[in-house]
């Protein structure tokens, strides 16, 4: 088993969505978030919507860290290799998102900003030992998933007395932004029925971190792997779910995520990170316990301390819809920004900004196939 | 009497500013390096422009420049790449390519030893396609103005009477043919940069396509366009002869070839193999009716023998390129949006 083909086999597609067509209940609809980007895509890239019957729609949730990070964070990356001519080191995806006045990182680089597209920390970690004459930022971001390698980043730095490397943190946490939109009430709740949950991080913080999902808010979570099979295997679980009542988290990623998670990443984040008391999200706003810091013991290692980095709070553009699609109240085509001042060159929004944003994977895969959106989009010319 | 004395230390020299004044050290180095190489009776001429007679027709030209890191790639180096990119680009209108033309911009302080590497290889490649390089320039930039070297190639090539293949000639019913499997150069390329190196067995597709082409215009003179699938790889060129040709496509993405290498390396990377560069494939789209033939033909020829039908053009006004997938449902394969950026999870 290579692991490449094997959760991508067209003929046991074929038999999962016979049997999903068959137990779903046709006198109601089943609106399920995919939370994580990853998911997004993988519904997108496979055509998976196809092979659901119409009354299964996916929502595409916010799990995607590039498009929800502020416009304000990637100023003061900016900022950092502007004014304090550092090396900045970041992931590749990070560097189309817009900052503010219309720049980005791929327009400070061509601007004569030393930015360099790293594949791990361990790369940036390398670039600071090659260069000890400059200072070295990682700008690190992610959720659960890229936070224990950023610790260990630190952890090295500070055994190898690194004193030229430092860490913009910008992690993220899976559940604080799950109870957001859960939580929300009058026009803002959201509409979904139930979630197909975040699967590698779900590796690092297990299952069992979203039962307040069943508990608290009565709606069925089920972990999923991204490959489509598990997508469609998920699916179905939730239909199951919803249509026995019995709501509950359940793991269809067993092959990789347990009930408690990796014990050892979790203590090593406790031993690194502690809880931002807020942090603004592009499209959700403000959340509360939402992000991580870098704990004092490590302050010297933290590049917001090095560089007095300060708060920059930035507004998203007004007309986007991207807060009300991250509840799943609307569809990207629902926006009036889509595809006309909005599009994956151009984005204004979080949920265009990366490929795996909702806006971008109806562009990039799924535009013209929404049978309204062509109607919606010719009332609005009219 | 020659303008320099002795030889170029080939082996430990690097290339000065000197090398591209237009004094006797350029002289030595076109004639030590690049004349020695390249060596033909119409670079012998010594002239500034190369002069030949031309047979009557239709004449072709094209021009690339290319820039590449690493400059030595598994399968290739920028050397070969500049010869087959531009008969590449030549032959895809049919043509036969005649004669090469080679422009090097090199950075001060590049060992001549790679130089010759290059210029080797280039040689070779050109001398193996049959289309000599016939004139060249030589520029040296200041060092950290350049990356090591960029080389500009223009071809020219003649049509054979009774041939017009064009962009704009894609017409709802015709096939689609590939000639072999997609993302082979790309991910060679990105498995040897430094800051990425994975170990894999795969070479660069990087090859000239004209001897095939020539088989595909001999059994189906009407083919309708040909394009090769470099930069932006296979989704992108579909989408430019959609565009061209004010039609829509679709694809079978089971029957596209793509080795389990590729494949492997672009889950890992967050790629998809469908944008990853070629040097060494086309794309054909015909009239149905000559489909066998040609399949049966580019078979026969070494760059074709995993060619295949990938799909077919369809009537759509949103000149949109759509995807049957493997796995039963359906996408769009849209235009590459700036740089294909790896995903972060």
């Amino acid at each position: 088993m290579k692991y490449v083909n094997e959760f991508r086999n067209g003929d046991i597609a074929a038999k999962l969505a016979r049997v999903i067509a068959n137990e779903v209940d046709s006198d109601r609809d089943y609106r399920l978030m995919e939370f994580c980007g990853g998911h997004t895509h993988a519904i997108f890239r496979f055509g998976i919507q196809d092979l659901m019957p119409g009354n299964v729609n996916f929502v595409h949730g916010p799990g995607c860290p590039v498009c929800v990070l502020p416009k304000g964070r990637i100023d003061n990356a900016i900022q950092l290799v502007q004014e304090h001519d550092v090396i900045l080191c970041t992931y590749a995806d990070l560097v189309r998102v817009p900052a503010s006045k219309q720049m980005s990182l791929l327009k400070a680089k061509a601007d004569g900003g030393d930015i360099r597209m790293v594949y791990s920390t361990q790369d940036a970690l390398q670039i600071a030992r090659q260069n000890p004459d400059r200072q070295v930022v990682f700008f690190a971001i992610g959720f659960e998933t890229t936070t224990p390698p950023t610790a260990v980043a630190i952890q090295i730095a500070s055994q190898e007395g690194l004193n030229n490397f430092s860490v913009f943190c910008n992690h993220v946490l899976t559940p604080p932004a799950m109870r957001h939109i859960l939580q929300q009430d009058g026009d803002q709740s959201a509409n979904i029925d139930g979630i197909l949950g975040p699967s590698h991080v779900s590796t690092i913080i297990g299952s069992q971190a979203y039962a307040f999902c069943a508990t608290e808010f009565d709606t069925p979570i089920v972990i999923a792997g991204f490959e489509p099979l598990d997508v469609m295997q998920s699916t179905l679980m939730l239909i199951r779910q919803l249509n026995s009542g019995s709501i509950t988290v359940e793991n269809e990623y067993t092959r990789v995520v347990t009930d408690e998670g990796n014990r050892k990443a979790q203590a090593l984040m406790q031993e690194v990170f502690e809880l931002r008391p807020t942090f603004e999200w592009r499209g959700l706003g403000l959340m509360p316990n939402s992000a991580l810091q870098i704990r004092d013991t490590y302050a010297e290692w933290d590049a917001e301390q090095r560089f007095d980095i300060q708060e920059i709070t930035s507004s998203d553009v007004k007309s986007c819809l991207c807060p009300a699609i991250l509840r799943g109240l609307n569809k990207p085509t629902d926006c009036k920004l889509f595809g006309t001042v909005c599009t994956p060159e151009n984005p204004m929004g979080a949920c265009m900004v990366s490929s795996e944003g909702s806006c971008a994977a109806y562009w990039s895969y799924g535009r013209f196939r929404q049978p309204d959106s062509t109607a919606k989009q010719q009332e609005r010319s009219a | 009497m020659r303008p320099y004395s002795g030889k170029l230390d080939i082996k430990h020299g690097l290339v000065n500013m000197s090398h591209g004044s237009g004094g006797r050290a350029m002289a030595q180095l076109i004639e030590q390096i690049f004349m020695h190489h390249f060596d033909n009776e119409l670079l012998r001429q010594h002239n500034d422009q190369a002069a030949f007679n031309v047979p009557a027709g239709r004449m072709v030209i094209s021009t690339d420049a290319h820039v590449i890191s690493p400059l030595f790639f598994p399968g290739g180096d920028i050397g070969s790449l500049s010869i087959h990119g531009t008969i590449n680009d030549v032959c895809m209108s049919g043509a036969k390519p005649l004669y090469l033309s080679a422009a090097f911009i090199i950075e001060e302080g590049f060992p001549l030893s790679d130089l010759e590497q290059i210029v080797i290889s280039m040689a070779n490649a050109s001398r193996e396609a049959g289309v000599p390089v016939v004139t060249g320039d030589t520029k040296v930039v200041e060092k950290g103005n350049g990356d090591g070297v960029f080389i500009t190639t223009t071809g020219v090539g003649i049509v054979p009477e009774g041939i017009n293949i064009t962009g704009d000639r894609a017409c709802p019913g015709d096939v689609i043919i590939l000639s072999g499997s997609i993302g082979d150069h790309g991910m060679a390329v990105l498995s040897s940069r430094e800051n990425l190196s994975f170990e894999t067995t795969l070479q660069s597709d990087s090859a000239a396509l004209h001897g095939l082409v020539k088989r595909m215009v001999e059994v189906a003179p009407d083919i309708h366009c040909l394009r090769d699938p470099t930069r932006g790889g296979l989704a992108t060129t579909l989408n430019e002869l959609a565009l061209q040709s004010s039609v829509g496509m679709m694809l079978d993405e089971s029957s596209i070839p793509v080795k389990a290498a590729v494949m492997g390396a672009c889950e890992l990377l967050g790629l998809d193999p469908l944008y990853v560069a070629n040097e060494g494939k086309l794309i054909c789209i015909c009239d149905a009716a000559d489909a066998d033939a040609l399949l049966a033909a580019m078979r026969e020829d070494s760059h074709g023998q995993d060619a295949a039908i990938i799909g077919k053009v369809i009537a759509d006004e949103h000149h949109m390129v759509q995807m049957q997938t493997s796995f039963g449902g359906s996408r769009i394969v849209d235009w590459l949006a700036s740089e294909q950026l790896p995903r972060i999870c």
